[in-house]
């Protein structure tokens, strides 16, 4: 799960990182009132405002502008306000900003950028730090991977302190920033494990004129693992930022996924739901979704996936793959013509069964009267559904 | 032979006595696997569907001789049945249950190091040598004993191309499903390692998935260590960047992890790649030619 920026500089403070000093703006005229208190706090009158999504590249897509006084930064946040703002990861339609954050400007003697995530090959969780802070780290990792610096964590000691010391005097800090940034990196750690993230990103992570080290920006993302046992982290989930039919896939339990094709999918199984994608794709056509009903789905849970798919206007076909193992043919039967039965089929529907209980799955969909086509195999299947949608173009 | 499991594996199922884990701990024994017993803490000395159970690990081993474990508890509790089967000296652990937050099996693999045994999983099917034990939620019927290993870390793909083999008259010699997490037991490697070990495996089908670069190192070893014919099959093509498709391991991001750059790796290694999952049957046999 990903938070906003705001929300990841407040947890970051509870564990004592510093961050600069900053309001979260949730209406449109809040910007001055944000920025009059941190200006009377700080006494300078250079504030920063930032537009709240969840998507990286805010500052070239306009979403992050300096401004100095109360008046310029309520015209900079009414002017991000409620609109749509487009970086390279939101897509061409944008995100629309229904949040900012207000704060103060730093005076920046250096960029530098942190983070820390899991090592999937090694097992082990990364503190990873550069003196190429503010730019784009694949960037940096493409173009001079030597220049990015590396401490792999023993989770049984934790990060070590020479390690964070290692990582920052190889940044060439010296002094009482090094051992500023030694313990910034000790307190990072701290929270990526205390809060079972999956990546803490600070990028740029600044070195202040007054040889402070704050945290500037600061992307957070959670395993969704563990995010029963995190109900503060949990709370922060913000539902504008997510496709509302993930959302409503979620309350049933299911594994869903927009896609912009045309052809819905319902499979048990990741793996299987990926390579139904493909297959789809592989006979010329497009997946509408990745949907994994799981292993131990109801008829109830397989109504509801139902009616996620053909409720998407863009949804020309369906194709319902099935390898039942856990998951029992039967089932997937019941559950499509109850649904079938309660709302209707607007679009062809392709149905491939195979495994436990394929035959009662067989002839319940036979015996339905429904007009359902039915697959041999998988590539079968694929084949019917992508024949039967583009015939309907044509 | 075969590997990892066979007649002689005396399994006991952690978490027996919840619904997943007296289901599966029935169909095990159906399919012919030794079944020695459960255990749940807190219920031992009871018997559950025929089986006794134990409050701890080591009671049952040393009760039962149980060299191999099943692990059906909750997500926040696995970690822990992980490390208790290692402790009582368990050597093959297979652990079914799907959701373990990552920190958790960061932890447990670190407390693993050292140790002998071999965990499969989190997140798997299981493992399954057809005709002698099914240590799994694989639905049994679909395998059948034979020559190609399966290694993959996929459930239901791992169905999908036991069901084609055995369609085909291949058979599997033992299929291993390593599961979808970022951090876990066997990897493709050390299976490909006891594949090629095994005089009962012929030819190895390996079926792989976008995120992380296993299949790239998977790649590189074959090319150098496998003498056995490979053939394989990478899912994810159209899955898009960023994304977390069911499985938690199963995302791109940062350009590393795409399927299109897998298959490109196995391709170079001489691998055989299935164009479509309908096809891992018939290009594996195409293979061993």
């Amino acid at each position: 799960m990903k938070i906003h920026e705001y929300q990841a500089k407040s947890l970051l403070s509870k564990f004592g990182l510093p961050i600069p000093m900053g309001i979260a703006v949730l209406e449109v005229g809040g910007a001055s009132a944000a920025a009059e208190k941190i200006i009377q706090t700080t006494q300078n009158e250079t504030v920063v405002v930032k537009a709240q999504i969840h998507a990286g590249g805010r500052g070239k897509g306009g979403g992050v502008k300096v401004v100095k006084g109360v008046a310029a930064a309520q015209e900079a946040g009414t002017k991000m306000f409620g609109k749509p703002l487009v970086t390279h990861q939101t897509g061409p339609e944008g995100r629309i900003v229904k949040r900012l954050l207000v704060e103060q400007g730093v005076a920046i003697a250096r960029e530098l950028y942190a983070s820390i995530l899991v090592d999937r090959a090694r097992s082990r969780v990364v503190v990873m730090v550069s003196a190429a802070g503010g730019m784009d780290i694949e960037e940096v990792a493409a173009k001079s991977p030597e220049s990015i610096l590396m401490e792999h964590v023993d989770p049984t000691l934790g990060l070590a302190a020479f390690q964070a010391r290692n990582l920052a005097y190889a940044l060439g800090l010296k002094d009482q920033v090094a051992k500023n940034a030694t313990a910034f990196l000790l307190k990072l750690y701290e929270a990526f494990m205390a809060l079972d993230a999956s990546l803490v990103e600070i990028n740029p992570l600044v070195i202040t004129a007054d040889q402070r080290v704050l945290a500037l920006d600061c992307k957070m993302t959670f395993d969704d693992n563990a995010l029963e046992r995190h109900k503060e982290v949990a709370e922060m989930r913000d539902l504008d930022e997510e496709d509302p039919t993930e959302t409503e896939a979620r309350k049933f339990d299911l594994n869903f996924i927009k896609l912009d094709g045309s052809i819905g999918c319902m499979v048990n199984g990741a793996g299987l739901a990926m390579a139904t994608m493909d297959i789809i794709k592989y006979f010329g056509a497009s997946p509408a979704n990745f949907l994994d009903v799981g292993g131990g789905a109801t008829k109830e849970k397989v109504t509801a996936a139902f009616k996620i798919l053909t409720s998407d206007p863009g949804v020309k076909g369906i194709f319902v793959n099935i390898f039942g193992g856990i998951m029992k043919c039967d089932v997937i039967a019941g559950g499509v013509i109850a649904a079938v039965a309660e709302i209707g089929l607007r679009v062809p529907l392709v149905v491939r069964l195979a495994g436990t209980n394929v035959e009662i799955g067989t002839k319940m969909l036979a015996e339905s009267g429904l007009p359902i086509t039915t697959a041999t195999d998988m590539a079968d299947g694929a084949r019917k559904v992508v024949a039967l949608v583009s015939g309907r173009k044509n | 032979m075969a590997i990892l499991a066979n007649s002689q594996t005396r399994v006991v199922v952690q978490g027996l006595t919840g619904a997943a884990g007296s289901f599966h701990a029935k169909q095990m024994r159906d399919y012919g696997t030794v079944v020695v017993g459960g255990v749940t803490p807190g219920k031992g000395g009871t018997v559950v569907e025929g089986f006794p159970i134990y409050d701890t690990v080591a009671q049952a081993v040393k009760a039962t001789g149980a060299n191999a474990s099943v692990i059906f508890v909750p997500p926040f509790g696995s970690a822990d049945a992980i490390l208790e089967a290692a402790g009582a000296g368990v050597e093959l652990i297979v652990c079914i249950t799907e959701g373990i937050p990552v920190l958790d099996m960061v932890r447990a693999k670190r407390a693993m190091e050292g140790k002998s045994c071999r965990l499969v999983g989190p997140n798997c099917p299981g493992v399954i040598t057809p005709g002698a034990a099914k240590l799994g939620i694989m639905p049994g019927y679909i395998h059948k004993p034979g020559s190609v290993g399966i290694v993959s870390r996929s459930g239901t793909l791992t169905y999908e191309a036991a069901f084609q083999l055995t369609e085909l008259g291949l058979g599997q010699s033992t299929a291993v499903g390593i599961g979808g997490d970022p951090v876990k037991g066997l990897d493709f490697i050390e299976c490909l390692t006891l594949f090629e070990a095994d005089p009962e495996t012929k030819a190895i089908l390996l079926i792989g998935e976008i995120g992380g670069t296993s299949e790239e190192d998977a790649a590189a070893f074959i090319k150098a260590n496998v003498k056995k014919p490979v053939a394989a099959f990478v899912a994810g093509l159209t899955a898009p960047p960023g994304r977390r498709m069911g499985h938690a391991g199963a995302i791109i991001s940062g350009g590393k992890g795409k399927a299109s750059d897998k298959i490109a790796a196995l391709q170079e290694a001489g691998i055989a790649i299935a164009p479509t999952p309908a096809e891992l049957g018939k290009t594996m046999a195409k293979a061993m030619r």
